[in-house]
């Protein structure tokens, strides 16, 4: 199709995969700060989830991958062009006023990609050695939670359709377990300050490639994603420091 | 003022280039950068050399001819002034001053500092003009267009298609140029009835002549002569998605 051949059109998809991609992580950093409540409400949260009706976890699991790959294949295939357009570079090269987070949204792209391969092998697949989670819940200093916790709201257990009292995984814990390694929790605030910057610059820029930007707008923008960004950061990075700091301990 | 410049020296497209210093002992700070490249030839012819090939033509800032990089920055270090219209006065006794083409693949450097830019021309070819009876002129305002939207289409009008934009784009992009072109007839009664079919074979002829994409660093606006703003980048970037759905569903025109 002539679309996605054309510049105009991959720029379309980079920006359209990456709204997808930039909402999807504001509501996964606020689902993730319920870890500073009571543990009862991260672990349903988690249930929750889950246990979608209709297929609905998987769906929005194919369509985040989907745009994932779109945003990906989209930046390598016009980078590739990029290169091939400026052959021989500058003796002398200067910078008039771009930014550090536009010249190096490829590299923090493909930082974020290896860091989001570890995260999802780390709590999601869960196959991270020694990080498996599977019979109980270890932290680095050897203290073991159970993997899985009964649901207990306001001091009472909850139960499923059957009166049975409800098995939950526990969410809860196992970040506390996952990030009192102080390698894993640098390595996640790192890679939350990358997807800081890439979207400081990648907000804004979603409007221009879609052609809804002015320059009354497009200073704006930019403040708006630069605050967009920093509140990620803030957000998902409060996480593994309140555990390091020992604000948010195990339930246990 | 004295001056060392480090100038860019190549004899054609296929041979290699290189850096090549020369000192200058007595540039007058008012003389413009081009003037100070006529005096540096000057004393290249009278000692048997090759003089340096730079293109230039009206020196008045509306032509579009000249395009050095110096040190870096296309029409070098002042904003909004193409390098006919900098002065000596703007750089520092005994500066070194580094003097670069354009650099983009589809600017093929014909000699030292003169580059072929026939795939700007190919994409106004691709059609950036609007398809009317010539003759005599019309009479002024028979087609009423308010205030605000001549001067839009004004500004898009004030590029000079010099190529500072794609030299200063660090992907070599041609978006600004692109944008400005086809904005300015896009926007005015006259060039909005062949609105789609502009900006589809406009953009078509730019990807096809190999220029890099846009990743919005601003650089082009940066140091455009004229000024033109990513204004021109959105609406073609807009025009260009409206074109390509109607094109989807065959209307458009």
């Amino acid at each position: 199709m002539s679309l996605l051949a054309s510049s105009l059109g991959k720029k379309y998809i980079m920006a359209l995969s990456g709204l997808v991609l930039s909402l999807f992580v504001l509501g996964h950093m606020l689902g993730n700060l319920q870890v500073f409540g009571d543990p009862y409400l991260i672990n349903a949260y988690g249930y929750k989830l889950q246990h979608l009706p209709y297929g609905l976890l998987w769906i929005i699991r194919l369509f985040l991958l989907a745009c994932v790959l779109a945003h990906i294949w989209a930046a390598i295939t016009l980078k590739i062009q990029n290169k091939k357009a400026r052959p021989e570079e500058y003796e002398q090269k200067a910078t008039v006023q771009a930014s550090l987070a536009s010249r190096t949204m490829i590299m923090s792209g493909l930082i974020i990609l290896l860091f989001l391969i570890f995260h999802l092998l780390h709590y999601t697949v869960r196959a991270v050695p020694g990080h498996e989670y599977n019979q109980a819940i270890v932290t680095n200093d050897g203290t073991e939670y159970p993997a899985e916790v009964i649901l207990i709201k306001n001091g009472k257990p909850m139960v499923d359709s059957y009166g049975k009292p409800l098995q939950v995984h526990n969410l809860h814990d196992m970040m506390v377990a996952g990030f009192s390694y102080p390698l894993i929790s640098l390595f996640y605030v790192v890679a939350t300050y990358l997807l800081c910057m890439h979207l400081s610059h990648g907000v804004s820029s979603m409007f221009q490639s879609v052609g809804l930007r002015n320059e009354t707008w497009r200073y704006r923008l930019d403040i708006i994603g630069k605050i967009y960004g920093w509140v990620l950061f803030l957000g998902y990075a409060s996480i593994p420091i309140s555990i390091w700091l020992g604000v948010v301990k195990a339930t246990v | 003022m004295k001056l060392n410049l480090r100038i860019w020296r190549q004899d054609g497209e296929n041979s290699a280039g290189r850096l090549v210093d020369y000192k200058m002992d007595d540039v007058s700070p008012d003389s413009s950068f081009l003037e100070m490249l006529d005096l540096l030839n000057e004393d290249l012819i009278v000692n048997g050399d090759e003089p340096v090939a730079f293109d230039h033509d009206c020196r008045e800032g509306i032509c579009g001819m000249c395009s050095l990089t110096i040190n870096g920055v296309p029409h070098g270090p002042e904003r909004m002034t193409s390098v006919c219209q900098l002065h000596m006065r703007h750089f520092s006794d005994g500066e070194t001053v580094v003097i670069e083409p354009w650099r983009a693949k589809p600017f093929p450097i014909i000699r030292d500092l003169v580059v072929d830019r026939t795939p700007f021309d190919r994409i106004q070819q691709a059609g950036g003009f609007i398809s009317v009876r010539t003759g005599s002129a019309p009479d002024g305002n028979a087609i009423p267009i308010s205030k605000e939207v001549a001067d839009y289409a004004m500004d898009a009008a004030a590029c000079i298609g010099c190529g500072a934009c794609v030299a200063a784009c660090k992907n070599a992009s041609a978006m600004l140029f692109t944008a400005a072109k086809t904005s300015q007839l896009n926007s005015l009664p006259q060039g909005k009835a062949e609105k789609d079919r502009r900006v589809l074979g406009m953009v078509a002829a730019m990807d096809e002549a190999g220029f890099g994409n846009c990743t919005n660093y601003g650089e082009c606006q940066a140091v455009c002569p004229k000024g033109i703003t990513l204004d021109f980048i959105a609406q073609m970037n807009r025009d260009y998605a409206v074109a390509s759905t109607k094109k989807l569903f065959g209307c458009a025109f």
